[in-house]
């Protein structure tokens, strides 16, 4: 009797159907509470056997995602402490040097956090690593999807999303840099003051309204902590959900290899392995921020003390991510203000605005840009090596090059006293690499990516060179070439391949100047282009006699016992 | 006159060596700094003058030093001469420091004389200081009392902050000036040092006379540099005191290499 | 060679207009200028799969496990190691080396759990799970037909049941109001600063004013003529700023540095001769680029340098910009020296101080 029931109810209510409930003990419980009120089942079945395919490139969006959840936790903590005030109030706190000095209370209870908090200077220098980390592998991972066209149909929203990420990303860096209101902080904020009057008509009056008053005031802190840790980081997250529903919804991109087709994935499943590794990810990202935190300094507010509109120190810089902005302003030659009447039109502090607002538009724009050049209205799920598509690598270096070049401006006066050299000179030579650099880079990168194409091509065909050499019967010597196998040669042999468009009148007979424009940027792209090994091609150059020595050269090669290879 | 020269002279007491053209420009910055410090001392209104009579068995070793190792570009009397500035009026605070600290004699042609291992004795040092004051007053050693670092290092901090820090960095890690000119790191520099660089402007460091930074302020400044250098960051290690770009390029290299490395490791297949 | 034989080959093969005439991968998207080739070489498929030492070698299999639970159990004695050092490193007042033990205990223990978790999963996931390849079947991204077709009836329906396309007036007026709506905000922002200043008219004036002393920054002490001695430099605030009740936004316009040259050095343009005395002369410390202060005087090229962007002015040419981004030469504060030898302010600057903005007016003189 006590033995049966139990089982009654499960089977009569549904014969034959396994309730997970009855099984597994506690944890069988849990999950059939769960999903008789969530369907979590359901959510299970979809999800936990997907396929992700496994690169360590894969890895760099999973960095930045982690280095936020960090980013969230240490700044959590952060927020129980940080009043973010500009009071004026006495150090009476720990650091000696300090002591008795006037200063914000944002300056005040950073200095608490550091030296009266067990654990808060910890948690201060987790949150700045785990930031610059954030935006660094942010910058990485943009970097990997540019340069393997993953961006191509159908993510070029998901491209949007994260780039819209990595400005937020920036403005949450910028903002943050600014909360202890010392010495460093305050005076990026004041170049964020001149910066902003310099935009024509307008600057003036965001400035006065941002800073509540004349700068410095008595706002801006409490302003910008409201959009650090509420506005911000909320947009954050939504955009990060979103982008990880894509990365979902799109399925992962893969490399090209054998077996692996623009209709399938090809890796592990979620669970267990996936789970395991992602899982694990997690706390080594954690931990190696925690290492960083614990045995480096990082933003040492107690050294540059509380901001003063009149001192400054030596290597003012912002965080990397805004060295390519403060690069700008330093590169500009002297002269470039002009005054039209009662106005001042401040070229020199509004052109690099201009030309990283156009920079930054272009980034968001290439694919759409790239997707109207090609026409090609495929998804695209298999990603192309670098070297496949040489004019986007190359525009790629060429961004590279232009953004390093305002970037390494930013510590001009750092690169001169370390490599020495006169700050002018550096200044002039970074000049010379932001402007003229970039068509150098394009140049070398596309030839690279030619030169390496035509290598896999001749590797592909011919095999490579073994470095035997070999006596014929005839007495003539020839170097045995390797053939590669069916696998090594569809990494080489496997990918898109584009030609120019050609102008052909439309059904009126007319040629339009757009299709004139995108004809000419097509040739731009595509001129010079190395076409994937076609199967004919690889049958005429492994066929016995009509292709001369090779032909000798593989049977040589096969009789001795080389590589095999294999005939599609 | 190029390094080589002057070694050569140092050691056989003979003119050698030709000058090099650059040498000029250099020298004559050199003696705009002296001339332009003497100018500014006999201005002062409140610098000190020597406070220790020094013996006359120094002064006779000093002249006899300076005939072997200086005269030949500050001349016989001091007066200076087209290779060097006139050191009439500069102090022993000005000798002690530029021969102290291995800045003269000039080694080599360049936008600066840069700082070396020092090439005389400190009782040479001394004797050459005592003679160089003995010919013209000028700004003395500093007083002890001022360099024992027992001074506010609150206000120190805060002075240095306004006066030192733009060019010297907040923490004393040096800072690049124009046309290849630096302001040195400030980290292992005795309390003397810094004293006498304050009091007497080397190069083309401002003069920071009694008047504008008290010999009590200078000691409250060097009790705070001492205080940074006597207590390593509470963060730990301090990556060159050099900031953001520092900061930025620990992490590219180092915290986004190691993850990388450790992704590499994450996604390969085990054997 | 080969490359040129696969050029020719390609522009055979291939149609190079837009319209789509092939297709490819059998989802009939356009392919646009994309070369489709029907000679392509056939994908080899998946290699075969490769054992791992831990699934051969039960040996091996079992170390790796030993490996995993060990890494797990030292994860939690990082994590007792923290707790330990939270009390046993404590932080004692003014004495940052106990800062720096308490923040390197704390972080290395803290790291060494969370290390320890991640590399112990991660090897588990490598060495001990099982590693077959599975293989996911794409589906296009679009909706099916019947799909698609279903959201457009929903899509008609509505509208024919809403009449959204048919009572213009309605839409028009719902547009209207929607875009009208977000306007109160834009007004909203215009109490982030005070009412009844004009920010160019306060930008145009410090508290320097006839008479005003200079004063040594921080310690407001005033300054004699006599005090300033060729070589050295003075970072000046004027008289009174520390009773100023907005006195850092005052110190961010009024900071002053003053330097004494040689006389014959300054070469004055003939509005500027009287502003200087005895070759003591007083510039603005804020660069008139963005506004960080300029206070790397080099005493004797006479050339001050900005140390954010690298400006340089030269002092015996009023300040000129003589290199980088900043376009105006740095304002001069005229100075006098009043009855009791001190240095003292002839007047306001004569033009704004620091960065530039759009009301700057080019003709700033004597008013």
């Amino acid at each position: 009797m006590t033995t049966t029931t139990p089982e009654t109810p499960t089977s009569t209510v549904q014969p034959g159907q396994v309730q997970p409930g009855t099984q597994g003990g506690a944890v069988g419980a849990i999950s059939n509470y769960l999903d008789e009120r969530t369907s979590i089942s359901a959510v299970v079945k979809e999800f936990g056997r997907k396929i992700f395919p496994d690169h360590w490139s894969f890895m760099l969006g999973e960095v930045a995602l982690y280095s936020f959840v960090v980013i969230l936790i240490s700044g959590s903590f952060l927020t129980f402490f940080f009043q973010a005030s500009m009071a004026e109030v006495v150090y009476n706190g720990s650091y000696v040097p300090l002591k008795g000095l006037e200063m914000s209370a944002a300056m005040n209870s950073s200095l608490d956090i550091s030296f009266d908090v067990r654990g808060g200077l910890l948690m201060r220098q987790v949150h700045h690593w785990a930031a610059l980390l954030f935006i660094a592998s942010i910058v990485l991972h943009m970097l990997r999807i540019y340069f393997t066209g993953a961006f191509r149909k159908p993510r070029e929203l998901n491209w949007v999303i994260g780039f819209l990420l990595f400005v937020l990303a920036m403005g949450e860096g910028f903002t943050g840099y600014s909360l202890p209101d010392d010495l460093l902080s305050g005076n990026g904020l004041r170049i964020i003051d001149g910066l902003l009057k310099g935009i024509p008509v307008i600057g003036t009056w965001i400035s006065y309204l941002l800073f509540g008053g004349e700068f410095p005031g008595t706002q801006i802190i409490g302003r910008l902590y409201t959009l650090h840790i509420l506005l911000l980081p909320a947009i954050v997250v939504a955009l990060i959900a979103l982008h990880l529903v894509f990365v979902v919804v799109h399925k992962h991109t893969q490399y090209p290899g054998p077996g692996k087709t623009n209709n399938n994935v090809v890796g592990y499943p979620i669970l267990p392995v996936y789970a395991a590794k992602a899982g694990g990810f997690f706390f080594i990202v954690f931990g190696v921020i925690m290492l960083m935190a614990a045995f480096f300094t990082i933003n040492p507010i107690w050294n540059y003390g509380p901001y003063d509109p009149s001192p400054v120190s030596a290597g003012t810089q912002p965080d990397w991510y805004i060295g390519f902005a403060d690069g700008a302003l330093r590169l500009i030659p002297p002269g470039w203000e002009w005054t039209l009447g009662n106005y001042t039109f401040s070229l020199n502090v509004f052109l690099p605005v201009v030309v990283l607002g156009l920079f930054i538009v272009a980034v968001l724009l290439y694919p759409f840009f790239e997707g109207w050049v090609t026409g090609d209205k495929r998804e695209h799920h298999l990603l192309d090596r670098p070297r496949n598509a040489p004019t986007r690598t190359a525009i790629g270096a060429a961004g590279i090059t232009f953004y390093c070049g305002l970037f390494f401006a930013a510590s001009s006066d750092l690169i001169a006293t370390h490599f020495k050299m006169a700050m002018e000179h550096v200044i002039h030579i970074l000049q010379f690499t932001t402007v003229i650099g970039p068509f150098i880079a394009f140049f070398i990168a596309k030839r690279i990516c030619l030169a390496l194409q035509k290598k896999d091509r001749e590797i592909a065909l011919h095999g490579f060179e073994s470095g035997r050499i070999v006596r014929l019967p005839g007495g003539e010597y020839i170097e045995v070439h390797h053939q590669l196998d069916a696998y090594e040669r569809w990494k080489l042999v496997s990918f898109n391949d584009y030609q120019p468009l050609m102008l052909r009148p439309n059904d009126r007979g007319e040629i339009k100047t757009s299709q004139r424009l995108r004809a000419a940027v097509s040739r731009w792209f595509f001129e010079d282009r190395i076409a994937p090994v076609t199967r004919t091609e690889l049958e005429a150059a492994h066929s016995h006699g009509d292709h001369g020595d090779h032909g000798v050269v593989e049977a040589k090669d096969e009789a001795m016992g080389g590589a095999p290879h294999i005939r599609s | 006159m190029s390094s080589a020269a002057q070694k050569k002279s140092r050691r056989r007491s003979t003119r050698t060596g030709r000058r090099h053209p650059l040498a000029t420009v250099a020298l004559i910055a050199i003696g705009l700094l002296f001339t332009g410090g003497a100018y500014a001392l006999f201005n002062s209104t409140s610098s000190g003058t020597e406070a220790v009579a020094a013996s006359q068995d120094q002064v006779d070793r000093g002249s006899k030093l300076f005939s072997a190792n200086c005269a030949t570009c500050h001349g016989m009397n001091l007066q200076g001469t087209s290779a060097g500035p006139s050191l009439l009026g500069v102090g022993a605070a000005a000798v002690d420091f530029q021969v102290g600290t291995g800045r003269m004699p000039l080694q080599n042609t360049g936008p600066q004389a840069p700082e070396k291992p020092a090439q005389f004795t400190t009782e040479d040092t001394a004797a050459l200081a005592a003679y160089v004051a003995s010919i013209a007053p000028g700004p003395g050693l500093p007083e002890a009392e001022y360099l024992d670092g027992g001074g506010d290092a609150t206000h120190g901090a805060e002075l240095f902050r306004i006066n030192c820090a733009m060019c010297h960095n907040v923490a004393g890690a040096g800072g690049a000036l124009t046309e290849g000119k630096y302001a040195p790191s400030l980290t292992g520099v005795s309390a003397k040092h810094i004293y006498e660089a304050m009091v007497t402007g080397p190069q083309n460091m401002p003069v920071f006379n009694d008047a504008n930074l008290t010999p009590e302020d200078k000691r409250d400044i060097i009790t705070s540099l001492k205080y940074l250098e006597d207590n390593p960051s509470p963060g730990g290690i301090e990556l060159g005191n050099l900031g953001p770009v520092a900061e930025g390029l620990f992490l590219w290299i180092f915290g986004l290499g190691t993850i990388v490395a450790l992704t590499v490791w994450l996604t390969a297949r085990s054997n | 060679m080969a490359d040129e034989r696969g050029r020719e080959m390609a522009a055979d093969i291939s149609g190079t207009e837009l319209v789509p005439t092939a297709t490819s991968h059998g989802d009939g998207a356009p392919v646009g200028t994309a070369v489709v080739s029907r000679d392509i070489i056939e994908n080899p498929g998946l290699p075969s799969h490769r054992q791992r030492v831990t699934d051969v070698d039960p040996k091996s299999e079992r170390r790796a496990s030993r490996i995993v639970t060990a890494l797990f159990y030292l994860s939690v004695v990082g994590s007792i190691g923290a707790i330990v050092s939270y009390f046993a490193v404590p932080i004692v007042p003014d004495d940052p080396a106990s800062v720096r033990l308490n923040t390197l205990f704390l972080g290395s223990f803290i790291a060494l759990s969370l290390l320890t978790i991640g590399i112990g999963a991660v090897h588990w996931g490598k060495a001990l799970m099982m590693d077959h390849e599975g293989v996911d079947v794409r589906h296009p991204i679009r909706g099916t037909a019947a799909t698609r077709a279903r959201a457009i009836e929903i899509f008609d329906q509505a509208n024919k049941e809403s009449g959204f396309g048919r009572r213009s007036l309605i839409r028009g007026s719902l547009i209207g109001a929607l875009a009208i709506f977000p306007l109160p905000a834009i007004f909203f922002f215009r109490d982030l600063a005070p009412i009844g200043n004009n920010p160019a008219e306060l930008l145009s004036h410090t508290m320097w004013k006839e008479g005003t002393r200079l004063t040594r920054d921080p310690t407001g002490i005033p300054i004699k003529a006599s005090d300033v001695t060729i070589g050295s430099v003075f970072h000046v605030i004027p008289e009174g700023l520390e009773d100023a009740e907005d006195l850092l936004e005052q110190k961010a316009k009024a900071a002053v540095l003053l330097m004494r040259l040689k006389p014959e050095d300054l070469n004055p343009s003939p509005e500027k001769v009287g502003w200087a005395y005895d070759g003591i002369v007083a510039y603005s410390k804020i660069c008139t680029h963005v506004g960080c202060p300029v206070a790397l005087y080099e005493q004797q090229t006479h050339h001050l340098l900005c140390p954010c962007h690298q400006s340089q002015f030269d002092i015996t040419q009023e300040a000129k910009v003589i290199f980088g981004p900043a376009n105006r030469p740095l304002p001069q504060l005229p100075i006098a020296v009043d009855s009791e030898g001190y240095l003292v302010a002839q007047s306001d600057f004569h033009e704004p101080v620091g960065p530039s903005f759009w009301e700057r007016r080019s003709d700033y003189d004597n008013a």
